[in-house]
């Protein structure tokens, strides 16, 4: 296809592209820098299409957040609370199971997990949790858990982290999500999440989930204090790990929203920097099946323009979405499936209600 | 070369498609497509890297309408007892504050008041011009049609009074869709499409400018969307006086016509359209009031180049289910985010 650029620098970076050579770290500098925003979007709907032709992936989920009590406290997050702090909440698992019934009749594919650090929580209750799940949703695939959650359970089970991974996934764990990642980078680290586990760790330990035969997806919090340079550095550590390992499903980029956060004074990520994100991450990422636009974090209405901008899954219905809303997100709290539908119909894409693992399911 | 390659040949060599072309384009080209062709287009026209907006208010002097539009979730009928006309010291204050806040205009709009009488308005514009140094844009079409009817004086006497008492431009308001089959049923009351035609004809020939708008995504078919820029485009080739054109998504909350709300990708194909169409209105306007600032920042790519208003205030969508609110500060980031230069500017897009 030719592509007429105003900014003629990404026309090296295009016929890189159809060589299918791979881009470096100052190529991926350059896509952010770049402000021909529709050249960028055109190359990366080229190897969009490429891999996904006309189809758009959605999944109809749930999410579950089980306590938001954390010892962590990072300094971009608005969800957690201490333990004795007003507002803060931890699920039984007989909550959780009344909640899991409340939407039994619908055809939710998957269970989506995550939650804080609670030191009132021990082992037990994460095998309770899963084994609750899959008892009441045996069809649906239980994806939970970030690498920092892992990190944590090993401690409190007294074992390494190749048994704690056996033991959740006898449970049924099935897959995990990418969260925790943030940036890999020790300087963000040490600034905004120095309780949390750094990048070594992180990687370390979503590398023995692949290794054991359990996909996860990878993330980037971006829009806080992070440079250009530190967000491709990010990408292309995700690329090298992804390179070895072939665990990695999707990568979603999630926009920072700074309300009720200790980073309030930083305003939100505006849509040429979402659209940027999605774009490099599409063309960094050349290894990575799928890249999501998570409506939750940019909106419906931009979730929707990304398509065309390298995005390929728009994530799912989910209902009720927690964490980012705390932080001021404007997004609906859940969507149906006819308007993830109508989203990507009206985008000029096919849209694909899929599983966890990108099955397209053929419900009528 | 198929069909529609030559047609976006005729867009690269700077030729005007009609409608049928237009159409084809709109149906068939794929969205980033239309987007890359419109962001030339504008640089064609604008080659600087400025993206202006304005500093205004939106003023509604009374809420009460006798026009009952189906799609319009703002208006009372008088019987109902929750009208208000706007009070002197109301006006006042709001516009003392319009010009603490940086603001050169005001946008003066009603209601199609049954009570209100000619002599209304030219106390209204006098109060105004005695009190204030403001560029007062006012009355849409629909307005100035009411109030001639009304006073049963020309469209052309009317607005040289009124422009006498100090109205000096008139937004485009009011013309939704300029097919009378569809304005029949959503907006039987208002004045038909030649009638507001001839209003913007009559205020360019007595030198007023105007804007032009245009109401998409309620029942309209796609092709009414070209027969109403074709309309424009017409009227532009005999005036010169539009200055810039404004299409916006039907908001149906809280109205009569039960429809689902165009996607952003659906507003910003467009958009495009308009850009590429039009080769005789210079600026072609983001709607941040029904879009957010999320997609109106991406219209800049998509053959905006201008913001539109800060809107101090601004009723009439709101009361539609949608408030979306930028400070001036805020518009200057987006601009600025975007890659562009932020420029204020007067109702004539003249930099400030």
């Amino acid at each position: 296809m030719d592509i007429s650029f105003i900014d003629k620098r990404l026309e090296g970076i295009y016929s890189k592209v159809l060589n299918k050579s791979r881009l470096s770290k100052e190529d991926g500098i350059y896509i952010y820098e770049t402000h021909d925003l529709i050249g960028l979007g055109q190359v990366a709907n080229h190897v969009r299409r490429s891999l996904h032709g006309n189809k758009a992936f959605y999944i109809y989920n749930q999410h579950l957040n089980y306590t938001n009590v954390c010892k962590n406290r990072c300094r971009f997050c608005a969800y957690a609370r201490d333990r004795k702090e007003k507002g803060a909440y931890t699920w039984s698992i007989e909550e959780i199971e009344k909640r899991l019934l409340e939407r039994i009749d619908e055809p939710v594919n998957e269970l989506h997990i995550v939650g804080g650090l609670n030191e009132d929580l021990s082992f037990d209750y994460f095998i309770d949790l899963l084994k609750t799940v899959k008892k009441v949703r045996p069809n649906a695939t239980i994806k939970a858990f970030t690498s920092v959650e892992i990190d944590y359970l090993s401690t409190l089970a007294g074992l390494s982290i190749e048994q704690t991974i056996q033991q959740l996934k006898q449970a049924g764990l099935e897959m995990m999500p990418g969260g925790g990642a943030e940036i890999l980078n020790s300087r963000i680290h040490k600034e905004l999440f120095p309780r949390k586990i750094g990048h070594e760790r992180w990687l370390e330990i979503v590398k023995a989930v692949h290794k054991a035969g359990i996909k996860t997806n990878a993330t980037m919090l971006y829009g806080h204090i992070e440079t250009i340079e530190e967000r491709v550095d990010h990408l292309i550590t995700l690329r090298q790990l992804q390179d070895e390992t072939h665990g990695f499903s999707a990568f979603i980029p999630l926009a920072f929203h700074s309300e009720n956060t200790k980073l309030a004074h930083i305003p939100p990520t505006t849509a040429v920097d979402d659209l940027k994100n999605v774009a490099a991450a599409r063309l960094l990422l050349d290894n990575f099946d799928h890249i999501k636009a998570y409506w939750v974090m940019i909106g419906e209405k931009l979730a929707q323009v990304a398509l065309s901008f390298g995005a390929d899954d728009l994530d799912g219905t989910i209902i009720e979405e927690r964490i980012t809303h705390m932080a001021g997100a404007k997004s609906a709290k859940g969507l149906t499936k006819e308007q993830m539908e109508e989203m990507i119909t009206k985008a000029g894409f096919e849209p694909v209600e899929r599983d966890s693992f990108y099955n397209s399911i053929n419900s009528s | 070369m198929d069909k529609l390659h030559k047609i976006i040949e005729k867009i690269n060599v700077n030729e005007r498609i009609d409608i049928n072309e237009g159409l084809k384009l709109f149906r068939q080209a794929d969205f980033l497509t239309l987007a890359s062709l419109a962001n030339r287009k504008r640089f064609y026209y604008h080659p600087d890297k400025i993206v202006t907006y304005v500093v205004d208010r939106n003023i509604n002097y009374t809420n009460i309408c006798a026009s009952g539009c189906r799609f319009c979730a703002f208006f009372v009928t008088h019987d109902m007892g929750q009208g208000y006309i706007i009070s002197k010291q109301d006006l006042f204050d709001k516009i003392q504050e319009t010009l603490r806040l940086g603001g050169t205009q005001i946008l003066l709009q009603g209601g199609m008041h049954p009570h209100l009488d000619l002599d209304y308005y030219i106390d209204l514009l006098t109060y105004i011009k005695e009190n204030f140094d403001i560029h007062i844009h006012g009355f849409s079409p629909p307005e100035i049609d009411f109030i001639a009817k009304k006073s049963s004086l020309s469209i052309e006497k009317t607005l040289s009074i009124l422009k006498k008492a100090g109205l000096s431009s008139i937004p485009g308001g009011g013309a939704e869709i300029l097919c009378d089959e569809i304005r029949q049923k959503v907006s039987p009351n208002k004045c038909s499409s030649e009638e507001w035609l001839e209003v913007m004809r009559q205020a360019h020939m007595q030198g007023m400018r105007s804007s032009a708008t245009m109401m998409f995504g309620h029942i309209e078919k796609d092709f009414h969307i070209f027969e109403h820029m074709d309309k424009l485009r017409n009227l532009q080739d005999e005036t010169h006086g539009f200055t810039a054109f404004i299409p916006w998504t039907f908001q149906p909350d809280n109205t009569k016509i039960l429809v689902n709300k165009k996607t952003a990708v659906e507003y910003l194909r467009v958009l495009a359209m308009s850009r590429l169409f039009f080769d005789n209105i210079d600026n072609i306007q983001a709607s941040w009031v029904t879009q957010g600032d999320k997609i109106a920042q991406t219209a800049l790519f998509f053959g905006a180049n201008d913001m539109g208003s800060t809107m101090i205030e601004e009723n009439v969508v709101a009361s539609a289910g949608v408030d979306f609110m930028l400070s001036k500060e805020e518009v200057t980031r987006l601009i600025t985010k975007a890659g562009f230069e932020p420029c204020q500017r007067d109702c004539y897009y003249n930099l400030l």
